[in-house]
């Protein structure tokens, strides 16, 4: 069911009165921006607080392969991985959800049953999204009979960038009504659409669309998830809940290997969008190779010293 | 995840420095006794802490302290100028070398957070030194003819909002044109300039080119008084600085003062609303509002008043005001128990004539001076904090509805030194700028320095210009 706020409803009316309310919306001053979110990363995490955010940022990552060379038995080790994240510590918490091909959905899904890590597929001719409507829903539609509890989609870029707003926010539209009782995450591709007015605009056709979640980029392209435009995104959520009530979660996705980047996406969660998002039902990220990292610092908290590569597994 | 995400201490750790029991005044290249022998204290504004005892001027040490200038005057100012750059660039790289010491020092002395002493002022007052030193082989193409000369001796009285600041400000363009050097820091804030005595000592630089007393009031007036003073530079008050000027009056002596302000941060209704936020943040809240060029009045579009207010108030709320040493405080101490009862009488004034005060809701320690981030709405040109320099955490919130509107009250003011404009549009900047009344002006930022910029205020904010090759010439004799 689409959910456009009734507040906006009237500015996805005409290719014209979505065009108007987009470029109404406050500019972006990038030097601005960029030098916010330089400032927060300079928070100083420590002790407590540090263990805290390694728990939480562990339990919102997408454990996510997406490779031409994916196989059954690499899905099945990393929903493993995802319930178990530490071999060596029960204690760790679970990741939110493995995120696969809607090939590999089905094999997830029987990995994780019962496990309550979501299943999460990409799908809409992922990652080009370079295909037919019915070609895409039909992805959607596979993907979630597969058993996907969670939908990332990609927007028609080309679409976007040529000022074809209606035409993305009414693709968006389609797909969520296609996902039934998954939550959908649009992925606006950041990297691709290059101004952080576009990011802005995006992101408002993706909520005005009714994504559950907005998320940056498919980590298939040179620039992904920055700490400037995942900023940005946040302050769209924490916009669109003021005018709305709807709350909209936000995932940077591609390029957050370490613990420390981690802790600064969370800080950024929460000095910008408020404590009601540090929670993986709100805010995850989109990382595979980020997990190891966190696991080792997590190892290093709770012995006192750092451990090695060999005391992680490897997927 | 019902728990916040709480950030635990993080605090700098205060064993780098070294704090003597007490400190000398420091005149020709040694540490002495002020010749009355009098001392005073100085306290750590964030915990009331004594840190350490300080020598008192008076009038006796000014004198000595001027005739040892004038004596190594001669020598200094016959080097040739890559000479004295060769010593500019060794305090320069002293103070990067011992910037955690100072940033550490400076948030003990001052009380302003740790994270802007280590981020912004030790970086610009290394930076100051390199400009300069690198403009002291270079003179004859600054513009003021060939060969300019440097004016004598420089007696420069400095404030307590960025003390080591202030003195960059104040003696690398001196040192780098010729001139030596009588400083009195603020009795608040003595002890950065006596680090930076040492500094001076570890660089090898001649006795008597830079001289430091510490001391109160009656100290600074015996020093722009002298009359062996070539040339005097102030910052601080407005008061203090029309009495400077009387003084000077009639004299030889070459002068600037920097003084007041009551910085406009005009926010059209196409500004980057977000940034623009941060900008009056930066404005007013770097370093509690105890800055002269704050951007302590917020002239709003009155159409996007609502957004900006409410945007304000919920990042203001984001603050973290405490322990200036933990590394993760936005807003720290007020310097002194004089200036906080100051800003409190100006906000009790504020609210007594209407204006709607509205303050952060964060709690208080129980010892040293704090203010909590205010802003007050509902304010009109009339009203006190629309007018007066508060010197403190406190914006005042005034609204406009065309560009005209906004200039005409940007400039209603006996003030000149800086202003803000906001908006996505370019030739708006452009048009709104021309006609502010300011010594600088910012465009989609505010609080930024460099010392390639020159700095300097209109009206009662003072006269002359400190930074770039503009700071040059109140050195010069042009």
């Amino acid at each position: 069911m689409p959910t456009t706020a009734p507040a906006f409803s009237d500015a996805t009316a005409s290719d014209s009165a979505l065009r108007r309310f987009l470029f109404g919306l406050p500019g972006v001053d990038a030097v601005g921006l960029e030098a916010r979110a330089a400032a927060l990363g300079t928070r100083s995490i420590k002790t407590t607080a540090k263990a805290y955010a390694i728990d939480l940022a562990i339990s919102m990552i997408d454990l996510t392969t997406l490779e031409g060379a994916d196989t059954p038995g690499k899905v099945r080790a990393l929903a493993a991985k995802a319930v178990n994240p530490d071999p060596t510590d029960r204690t760790t918490p679970r990741t939110a959800a493995v995120c696969v091909y809607p090939d590999m959905a089905a094999t997830a899904a029987a990995a994780l049953a019962g496990s309550g890590v979501k299943v999460a597929s990409v799908a809409t001719a992922f990652p080009a999204g370079r295909a037919a409507l019915d070609v895409k829903l039909a992805d959607v539609r596979d993907a979630v009979a597969a058993g996907a509890d969670e939908i990332d989609m990609v927007i028609d870029r080309g679409a976007f960038l040529s000022g074809r707003f209606l035409k993305v926010y009414e693709e968006i539209t389609a797909v969520k009504a296609e996902c039934g009782p998954a939550r959908l995450k649009v992925i606006f591709e950041t990297g691709e659409l290059s101004t952080y007015d576009n990011i802005r605009r995006a992101s408002w056709i993706g909520m005005l669309a009714g994504a559950d979640f907005i998320k940056t980029s498919t980590g298939k392209v040179a620039t992904n998830a920055t700490p400037a435009n995942t900023l940005l995104m946040l302050e769209a959520v924490r916009d669109f809940r003021a005018a709305t009530g709807v709350q909209i979660g936000v995932k940077p996705a591609g390029g957050i290997r370490t613990t420390k980047d981690a802790v600064k996406f969370l800080v950024l969660v929460n000095e910008t969008a408020g404590e009601d998002w540090l929670d993986p039902h709100w805010f995850r990220f989109g990382a595979s190779s980020l997990l190891n990292d966190l696991l080792m610092q997590r190892q290093k908290l709770s012995t006192g010293r750092y451990s090695g590569p060999d005391y992680v597994t490897v997927d | 995840m019902a728990s916040a995400f709480e950030y635990a201490p993080a605090p700098e750790s205060r064993s780098v420095v070294d704090i003597a029991p007490s400190y000398g005044l420091f005149i020709d290249g040694e540490f002495t006794e002020a010749a009355e022998g009098k001392v005073f204290k100085t306290v750590s504004p964030s915990t009331e802490e004594v840190l350490s005892e300080v020598a008192r001027a008076g009038t006796a040490d000014v004198d000595r302290a001027v005739k040892a200038a004038r004596k190594a005057f001669g020598k200094w100012s016959a080097l040739p100028g890559s000479e004295r750059a060769k010593y500019l660039f060794r305090i320069a790289r002293i103070i990067q070398e011992r910037s955690r010491e100072l940033a550490v020092l400076e948030t003990l002395d001052n009380g302003k957070p740790i994270k802007e002493t280590r981020d912004a002022d030790l970086p610009l007052v290394a930076a100051h030194f390199f400009y300069y030193a690198g403009w002291a082989d270079k003179l004859d193409h600054a513009g003021y003819g060939a060969n300019p000369r440097p004016l004598g001796v420089a007696g420069q009285v400095i404030p307590w909002n960025f003390p080591l600041l202030m003195l960059a400000w104040k003696i690398a363009p001196a040192l780098a044109t010729g001139n030596t050097v009588v400083l009195k820091p603020a009795e608040t804030t003595p002890l950065s300039a006596l680090f930076f005595a040492d500094i001076c000592r570890q660089a090898g630089l001649p006795k008597g080119v830079v001289n430091i007393l510490t001391g109160y009031g009656d100290a600074g007036e015996a020093l722009v008084t002298h009359p062996d003073v070539n040339k005097v530079a102030f910052t601080g008050s407005t008061a203090v600085g029309k009495a400077i000027a009387r003084s000077v009056a009639g004299t030889d002596k070459k002068v600037t003062l920097e003084l007041g302000g009551k910085g406009a941060n005009i926010v059209f209704d196409d500004a980057p609303i977000d940034q623009a936020v941060e900008g009056i943040v930066t404005g007013i809240f770097f370093n509690q509002g105890q800055v002269c060029c704050a951007g302590s009045r917020l002239l709003v579009q009155e159409s996007v008043q609502d957004e900006v207010l409410d945007a304000l108030k919920r990042r203001l709320s984001t603050l973290r005001l405490g322990d200036p040493l933990d590394k993760n405080t936005d807003i720290g101490a007020i310097n002194s128990a004089e200036q906080l009862a100051r800003i409190t009488a100006l906000v009790e004034t504020g609210e007594a004539e209407g204006a709607e005060r509205w303050s952060a809701p964060c709690e208080l320690p129980s010892s040293g001076y704090w203010f909590a981030p205010t802003l007050f709405t509902n304010v009109t040109q009339a009203h006190t904090v629309a007018r007066d320099e508060i010197f403190g955490p406190v914006l005042s919130v005034l609204t406009f509805r065309t560009p005209d509107e906004a200039v005409a009250k940007a400039n209603n003011t006996q003030y000149g030194l800086s202003a803000g404009i906001w908006t996505e549009k370019g030739s708006r900047i452009l048009a709104v700028a021309d006609k502010l009344r300011a010594g600088v002006v910012w465009a989609n930022t505010f609080n930024k320095f460099d010392p390639t910029s020159p700095f300097g205020g209109y009206k009662e904010s003072g006269y002359g210009r400190e930074g770039g090759r503009h700071g040059l010439e109140a050195y010069l004799d042009v």
